[in-house]
């Protein structure tokens, strides 16, 4: 079993399992789940997930195995290339259950990945993590298992990037405020503002390297060398034929489009006056 | 479900919801969806909606996708009740508040959008459709639009016919067949902390597509789509013309005939001799179908949409390109001593 495995979950996978835990029962402590998504070549790739009721006595395990099955089955008609990848579970320790649930997890797909997320959030954080299970032990002896962490990151598509960025703004205040879908002229302003604080650290480093307060790194001088080369060399006249072309272009298509809006709201104005 | 049961009143005329809010993951979820059906094939996707009605304001807790093609072996109706079946298991909310499409630019407006939409808010009286745009939302503006049907229009599907008068006499126009409810986004402080732990593991570049310069693609294909509505909705204006043309001449018709008839009345009455029967006039003249005007309207309003994204599209382009501008115009102050 390759130990360079490396696990990319996507954040719709984090936020479900964030909602199934506050959705638990009142009596249960930990919640699990399948994990699904795709294998290629030593990265796996999560991108669904769905939580499966169980029950945890001293011990023994009770999963609802045909409630999985069942909406594993619901999941893959909506879409085909998402497979039994593993599983999940709330907590930050890897219990002897797991090892019970994860042999049940075996069987169902080749070398499941068990991924924790830790909503006690030990240590003030909550850590993700992701096992794999390796057998070990004598031969013609007694044998075990151990779960091995391996690399876990978060990967996304890109629209999920923006949905998420658009969430995290949830983040700053004490209690949990809401925020609307933004107009584009304040997420250009804000993109904006951002740039130009970018820029301010940028400058504030080069002023403390040349004032020989901050030893100067070569790799960071190359990329700020790739990063001025790369503005396009433009002289004032080839600059301002380009700006003023893209603008005519683009008034011309918003004048364009307000004529027809008020075309059309006249002809909706002429239609409800007339009658045949 | 008791405390929604002393919350809902009797249904009234305005519309009884006044703002949609979602949690956090049911927007991940349809981001994910959306962009898969658009990465793999160009059909619409489309899913259900799970969530509570809260005084005035839907909330929308979950979701779930439907599947394409329905030529398996469960039906769709089945595939839904053993979706929500289990999530219930799960203490999911399990209330089923409506459903959401992905469009492409936008153009949602059609005859199924507007039929499904009738079904659901006649069954559940505060559906919503949410509409995500799935072009704007790779762009780097996350789009979702949550609508419902003003009474009017529902009045005007329930009566079935849509001729001028029934259209006039209602007052619907494209510009108030769909009501926008305004969408917020809400998170748990758990989701919060999460995120707080995603933000560090997500590489920084990303996201950075806001301050992209290059228009002309985008704007090339949406002055396409554009081109295509005008065309329809041209044919159907010329459609109408002829119709009306018709009816005028139709008209003329009837007036002579009647006339002659007349004339030709009084002039055996001169003569002493029975006037001729009264014919109907119905049968000699039959009058032509009316065209509907639902097509037009639906057209128009797409018409409507389509102008509004674009000069929003390029009012932001500009404020780029005067962003740039401002850069140049210090570049040239500060190498010009």
């Amino acid at each position: 079993m390759a130990l360079n495995l490396v696990v990319k979950v996507h954040p719709v996978v984090l936020f479900q399992i964030v909602d199934a835990f506050e959705r638990r029962n009142a009596d249960t402590h930990r919640v699990i789940g399948t994990l699904l998504g795709s294998q290629d070549k030593g990265v796996i790739e999560v991108t669904n997930c769905f939580c499966v009721p169980h029950k945890e006595h001293n011990d023994q395990v009770e999963a609802e195995l045909s409630y999985a099955s069942d909406v594993y089955d619901l999941n893959r008609r909506v879409n085909s290339s998402e497979n039994i990848v593993g599983w999940w579970a709330t907590g930050n320790e890897v219990t002897n259950h797991s090892s019970v649930i994860h042999e049940y997890y075996s069987r169902e797909c080749n070398s499941p990945v068990h991924v924790t997320l830790d909503t006690s959030l030990q240590g003030a954080r909550m850590g993700l993590k992701a096992y794999v299970s390796v057998n070990f032990g004598v031969p013609n002896g007694k044998q075990g298992c151990m779960f091995t962490p391996i690399n876990v990151e978060v990967s996304c598509y890109d629209p999920e990037v923006f949905g998420l960025q658009l969430c995290q703004k949830t983040i700053s205040s004490s209690r949990p405020r809401t925020v609307n879908p933004m107009l584009d002229f304040s997420q250009v302003e804000e993109a904006g503002g951002k740039m130009g604080v970018l820029l301010d650290q940028v400058l504030a480093y080069v002023e403390d390297v040349l004032a020989n307060r901050v030893t100067p790194d070569n790799a960071v001088g190359r990329s700020l060398l790739d990063l001025v080369n790369s503005v396009p060399h433009m002289n004032n006249e080839q600059f301002s034929e380009m700006f003023n072309s893209n603008i005519k272009d683009l008034l011309m298509v918003i004048s364009l489009s307000q004529l027809l809006k008020t075309q059309l709201q006249l002809n909706e104005k002429l239609t409800l006056l007339t009658s045949v | 479900m008791a405390a929604r049961g002393t919350t809902r009143r009797i249904p009234e005329k305005d519309s009884t919801i006044a703002c949609v809010q979602c949690d956090g993951l049911a927007v991940m979820k349809m981001v994910k969806h959306c962009h898969e059906e658009s990465t793999s094939n160009m059909d619409v996707a489309q899913g259900a909606l799970l969530g509570l009605v809260v005084d005035d304001c839907l909330e929308i807790t979950n979701c779930f996708p439907f599947p394409k093609q329905q030529d398996e072996s469960m039906d769709e109706d089945e595939y839904q009740l053993a979706m929500m079946r289990r999530l219930r298991r799960v203490n999911v909310d399990h209330f089923h508040v409506g459903w959401y499409q992905s469009a492409d630019v936008g153009n949602f407006l059609s005859l199924p959008l507007l039929e499904s939409q009738y079904h659901y808010q006649t069954s559940i009286e505060e559906s919503v459709v949410v509409i995500y745009d799935t072009q704007k939302s790779s762009r780097g503006f996350l789009s979702l639009k949550a609508y419902r049907l003003t009474p009017q229009a529902i009045e005007m599907y329930k009566d079935g016919e849509f001729t001028p008068e029934a259209l006039l006499k209602l007052k619907v126009g494209y510009e108030n067949l769909f009501v926008e409810v305004p969408v917020t986004i809400k998170n748990s402080a758990l989701t919060n902390i999460m995120m707080s732990e995603l933000a560090e593991l997500i590489p920084e570049e990303e996201g950075s597509k806001f301050l992209d310069l290059g228009t002309a693609s985008v704007l090339e294909g949406q002055l396409r789509c554009l081109m295509d509505r005008v065309d329809e909705l041209n044919q159907e204006a010329i459609k109408f013309n002829r119709y009306q043309q018709l009816v005028s001449r139709q008209q003329q018709d009837k007036h002579r005939y009647l006339q002659k008839r007349a004339q030709e009345n009084a002039s055996r009455v001169a003569k002493d001799e029975p006037p001729l029967p009264e014919e109907d006039i119905t049968k000699l003249f039959r009058p032509h179908p009316v065209p509907p005007r639902l097509q037009p309207m639906l057209t128009a309003g797409q018409i409507n949409t389509y102008s509004q994204h674009i000069s929003q599209f390029c009012s932001q382009s500009l404020a780029k390109l005067f962003i740039t501008q401002a850069l140049q115009n210090a570049k040239e102050q500060n190498s010009s001593p």
